[in-house]
């Protein structure tokens, strides 16, 4: 039998940052509120409330579907999506069936250095369900709990075409997918919370065969890895089920985190037939070209050429500029330290090292440094020009990021700007070398690992403002090795 | 004579010359309905507290107030469909019994703004669905003018109350010809604003694309009265035209000179009764003594407004009606052993034998492999319906016809053949299918039942429906008449 | 697809298929309102298959009326209810949760 190649695509499930929700005025945030506080008549589903579209949710739908590349057709409108789950609290959903807001576009990707580009069905808006809660397992638990503090979340669906080949591809896409949504700012990107979620579909066809074969749809995974783990479960469920010599059935598997394996949940012939119908209660949208062209210009620059552009106009290495763009407040936050004079590699490893641990540690995301980019870049400046010490640098830089003060200011005040003047140097040298007569014997005759406890002796004497570089240099013009 | 006999705009002479308060009139009100609403059965509940409560705030009004709104300390009610905060609210049926809205419809609010004092709400077919009441879960309500016969429905309660005298208006819904048909069934004034014109905002809904809140009332001006209080452009509903609604008063003083006004000749098809034939060419020929152009014109698809209606509202309704679980309102079945049980039971015991019949209908004609044969084509038919209309308000100024083929007819007559019910519509339901304005106004009696003439206007055309009606109330000179045993 | 069967006039309507609308919307439907209701659907839709005689050819589906577009609010935040009065009409509910049934 011919090797089996996989065929996958994602739906993407992203919750739109506005600050209401889908077709009221409740917040669209609603993590940490007491159950059932965040609702109105309309999103709790009670007799006569009546939806009304918010704008900005149509917006950045527009936006990440001009971002993907896709048409937004002149037309477009809301129906219902008829289904009862204790979830759902009008029985049906808000989405949109045959005409959506955006159609046919693709995201480009990078797997293990190599670019890649999939194909996006479509891009649409809806409305998230509540959240249920259960004691154990769902099907075992006697009762369920109802909480409808996120219903009618802004919900923009992301179809994506079967162009993945292999489930090793699945969880690049959703990143490139996920880092897209952050550069929109329309999406907060947690998967873990479920602010973005993902389904996959995967079937399994001989590799050289053009039909595709029997469709599985896989969910439940709350992150890149455990979409990986559950792809290559189907991968090989099915690939055992062909080998023996059955055939795949069309249906719906969960995948369990606990069992590292996917379990199925409904079978093709328990199918819903979700009836679907225009909305009667929201007009239709008629999206104006003025509007589509307004919403691109405001686009940002797409994040894979951006790393490009940072990594060629700056001599970044790939990796950096990778890191520098997975956000693009990160490549914000860079850009503005190069045009604060900053050298750029340089910038990029104390953004990267220093600032990301310290943002880290303190929750902070980067735009919410207490060190804007300018001091950083100031402070960044003076070590590259011999002023100041990395060492010294980098604890200023704590300093200052836990003071909320300028590192500058820190270094002047503290005194902390490297000595470079030869005669002072030149003194410090000698009290180092009386202080440890046995190092510099060594090191006069060829011991290199002697020199740092000298250098480290120059510090000391100097107070920590010796230029260290031109310590070492000088101690080694005056132990008669300069010339190495 | 009960002051409930007088129009809103004698009762607002009352009031102002403090002949009387607007508590007195709330107690009388509430008084009728304690003693007469026994033999009829039009309201579900009454609200003593909240009208006194509404009428003292009006009487303060008055008493402060220049210029205070026409329906100020006026006593009204409410069909059972439309919210109204803290006071059940049931919609005719057992799935939402206990239910108190945590919010005011828009209609509800903007009367209760407008000093308007509800004295309770009305009852109806089950979810409106029902041309005669009996779909009411709770209690049939019957024909003031005969208590074997039906009001009409599915606002039968609304109209039959006004006709009763135990309110002075009421308002209630129309989906296919709700509010007109019991208007003409009880002898009332009964409006259908075009779809848009008002808020459906806090209006349990039975078929959304053609709900439509309108008044009922004595007088075609208390019924623009109320019509003016509670049109116009609601930020809550998406559906509402953002059209002025202008001023319709001026429109009942304007008269019909050199109006031209359309027949359809479908109208008067086979199945139109003697009586009432009689009753509708004496207003042609009142009409036409008052200086109006008699045309007759063909609305061609009314032959398939019927088949059309009765998928697309059923299509709705089993929509709409899903929300009807038994989890955040209602009796619900918690204790069920299962999730699927809960619905179940909660459903089929909630729900009657009509609301069954068209959610079953309404899920079929949506459901895969059905939807292209019934739903959509539907939908072109309506177009075709709408076309209809839009093609002879090129040509006329207004439509008139009877509102229905036949005057109130016989409790139990139709309720075991749905189709025989759904052709008591036939003449009202091609106007929601095309959301265009229409009414129906009393003309006259036959065998001592009263009859109601329609007028259909075109869309956002309330103020020619009203003047029309206005010629033929003024003609007819009927609406002082007091059903017997309501006359006290 | 499947569609409106001229000789049967009711699409095929049978009671296999009423007991799956009756699943469908939810209806719990016993076996005698099943057969109670199947002859009032069918005629229903038998008076309902005059839609086939239009002639609709080339007719735009009309699922609103008044031609209205694009209406849409800003995106802000308003007052909604308290958790107490969401769950004021509710029949069971346990700390705050709407409270059901076994899901299974
Ligand atoms: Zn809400």
């Amino acid at each position: 039998m011919a090797e089996l190649e996989a065929v996958i695509g994602l739906e993407v499930h992203a919750q739109l940052l506005t600050r209401s929700k889908m077709f009221c005025g409740c917040r669209a945030e609603y993590l940490g509120l007491p159950p059932n506080s965040n609702t109105c008549p309309t999103c709790l589903g009670l007799p006569g409330a009546l939806p009304v579209i918010n704008r900005r949710a149509v917006e950045m739908t527009i936006r990440t579907a001009l971002a993907l590349g896709c048409r937004i057709p002149e037309f477009s409108k809301f129906d219902r999506k008829n289904y009862f789950y204790p979830d759902l609290p009008k029985g049906y959903q808000i989405s949109q069936y045959d005409l959506p807001l955006s159609l046919g576009g693709h995201l480009e990707f990078e797997v293990g250095g190599e670019r890649r580009s999939c194909g996006v069905t479509r891009v649409h808006l809806e409305e998230d369900a509540g959240t249920l809660h259960h004691a154990g397992e769902i099907h075992t638990a006697k009762f369920s709990l109802v909480d409808l503090n996120r219903a009618g979340v802004p919900l923009m669906e992301i179809v994506g075409e079967p162009d993945l080949r292999s489930p090793r591809e699945a969880p690049h896409y959703l990143r490139a997918l996920r880092q897209l949504l952050l550069h929109l700012g329309v999406n907060d990107g947690n998967m873990e919370q479920g602010s973005l979620r993902c389904d996959a579909n995967i079937s399994l066809r001989p590799r050289g065969q053009r039909e595709f074969g029997v469709k599985v749809e896989v969910k439940n995974m709350n992150s890149f890895r455990s979409l990986q783990a559950a792809l290559e479960f189907e991968f090989r469920r099915q690939t055992a089920v062909i080998e023996s010599g059955d055939r795949v059935h069309q249906e719906t598997r969960g995948w369990s985190e606990a069992e590292q394996g996917t379990f199925s949940q409904r079978s093709k012939e328990e199918a819903q037939d979700y009836r679907y119908f225009p909305e009667p209660d929201l007009p239709p949208l008629r999206v104006s070209r003025e509007l589509v062209e307004e919403l691109r210009a405001g686009l940002p620059e797409p994040p894979l050429r951006l790393k490009d552009r940072l990594r060629d106009q700056h001599g970044l290495s790939e990796e950096q500029a990778a890191l520098l763009t997975e956000r693009l407040q990160d490549a914000e936050y860079f850009q503005a330290m190069v045009a604060s004079g900053a050298p750029p590699r340089a910038a990029a490893n104390w953004q990267i090292g220093p600032l990301q641990a310290l943002c880290k540690e303190s929750a902070l995301a980067i735009e919410h440094s207490p060190v804007p980019a300018a001091e950083l870049a100031a402070l960044v400046r003076m070590v590259e020009a011999g002023e100041v010490s990395g060492t010294s640098g980098r604890e200023v830089l704590a300093e200052a990021f836990a003071l909320g003060r300028s590192p500058v200011e820190l270094i002047r005040e503290r005194g902390l700007i490297q000595v470079s003047d030869a005669e002072q140097m030149e003194a410090w040298v000698e009290l180092a070398i009386q202080q440890l007569p046995k190092a510099a014997s060594d090191f006069q005759s060829g011991n290199d690992r002697a020199l740092g406890p000298l250098v480290g002796a120059v510090r000391k004497a100097s107070g920590g403002v010796a230029n260290p570089d031109l310590a070492s240099r000088l101690l080694r013009e005056r132990l008669g090795r300069g010339g190495e | 004579m009960s002051l409930l006999n007088l129009s809103v705009s004698e009762l607002g002479r009352g009031l102002r010359a403090r002949e009387f308060s607007s508590v007195e009139l709330a107690e009388e009100a509430l008084e009728r309905v304690d003693s007469l609403d026994g033999k009829l059965g039009a309201f579900l509940r009454t609200t003593p507290e909240l009208a006194l409560e509404q009428a003292r705030a009006a009487d303060r009004r008055l008493a402060a107030e220049a210029d205070p709104p026409a329906l100020c300390g006026i006593p009204i009610g409410h069909k059972d469909v439309l919210c109204t905060k803290g006071v059940e609210t049931t919609s005719g049926s057992r799935i939402l019994e206990g239910f108190r809205p945590p919010y005011d419809a828009t209609v509800v609010a903007r009367l209760a703004q407008d000093g308007a004092v509800v004295v309770g709400k009305m009852n109806c077919d089950e979810f409106a669905m029902g041309s005669s009441n009996e779909n009411s879960a709770f209690q049939p309500t019957v024909n003031p003018w005969d208590a074997e016969r039906v009001p009409g429905g599915s606002s039968g309660g609304s109209a039959a109350a006004v006709a009763a005298r135990l309110a002075v208006a009421t308002l209630g819904t129309d989906t296919g010809g709700s509010v007109r048909l019991p208007a003409s069934f009880c002898g009332v004034v009964g409006v259908k604003p075009s779809y848009g014109r008002v808020s459906r905002y806090g209006v349990i809904a039975f078929a959304s694309s053609l709900d439509q809140v309108g008044p009922l009332a004595k007088t075609v001006e208390d019924a623009q009265l109320v019509l003016s209080s509670i049109a116009g452009p609601d930020r809550r509903d998406s559906t509402t035209s953002a059209a002025p609604v202008g001023d319709l008063a001026r429109a009942l003083q304007e008269g019909v000179r050199g109006l031209r006004l359309g027949i359809p000749r479908e109208y008067l098809a086979a199945g139109l009764e003697d009586g009432v034939r009689g009753v509708f060419e004496s207003a042609c020929r009142w009409l036409e003594a008052e200086g109006a152009e008699l045309v007759e014109v063909s609305l061609p698809s009314t032959q398939y407004a019927l088949a059309a209606y009765y998928v697309i509202a059923p299509a709705e309704v089993s929509s709409n009606l899903a929300r009807m679980d038994g989890i955040r309102f209602g009796p619900g079945e918690p204790q069920a052993p299962s999730l699927l049980e809960a619905y179940e039971l909660a459903r089929n015991r909630g729900f009657g034998p009509e609301v069954r019949r068209r959610v079953a209908l309404g899920t079929f004609v949506l459901s895969s492999g059905y939807y292209d044969a019934y739903y959509l084509r539907a939908q072109k038919v309506r177009t075709l319906v709408a076309q209809d209309f839009s093609r002879v308000f090129e040509k006329v100024d207004a439509l008139i016809s009877p509102t229905a083929p036949t005057p109130a007819f016989r409790l139990g007559e139709r309720t075991q053949d749905p189709l025989a019910m759904y052709a008591t519509d036939a003449l009202t339901l091609p106007a929601n299918l095309a959301g265009i304005s229409g009414l129906s106004v009393p003309a006259g009696f036959t065998s001592g039942l009263p009859v109601g003439v329609q007028v259909l206007g075109p869309y956002l055309g309330e103020a020619m429906c009203l003047r029309v009606g206005a010629a033929v109330e003024r003609a007819a000179d009927v609406w002082r008449q007091v059903p017997a045993g309501f006359d006290g | 697809m499947v569609g409106v069967d001229r000789e049967d006039g009711a699409g095929g309507l049978d009671l296999a298929l009423v007991a799956h609308l009756s699943r469908l919307a939810r209806l719990g439907l016993t076996d005698a309102e099943m057969a109670a209701i199947l002859p009032q659907l069918r005629a229903i839709l038998a008076a309902v298959g005059r839609l086939q005689e239009a002639d609709v050819s080339g007719v735009d589906a009309t699922a609103q009326v008044g031609g209205l577009y694009d209406v849409m609010r800003d995106d802000q935040v308003e007052p909604g209810l308290s958790a107490g009065e969401a769950l004021a009409n509710a029949p069971s509910h346990e700390a705050g949760l709407l409270r059901v049934p076994a899901i299974q």
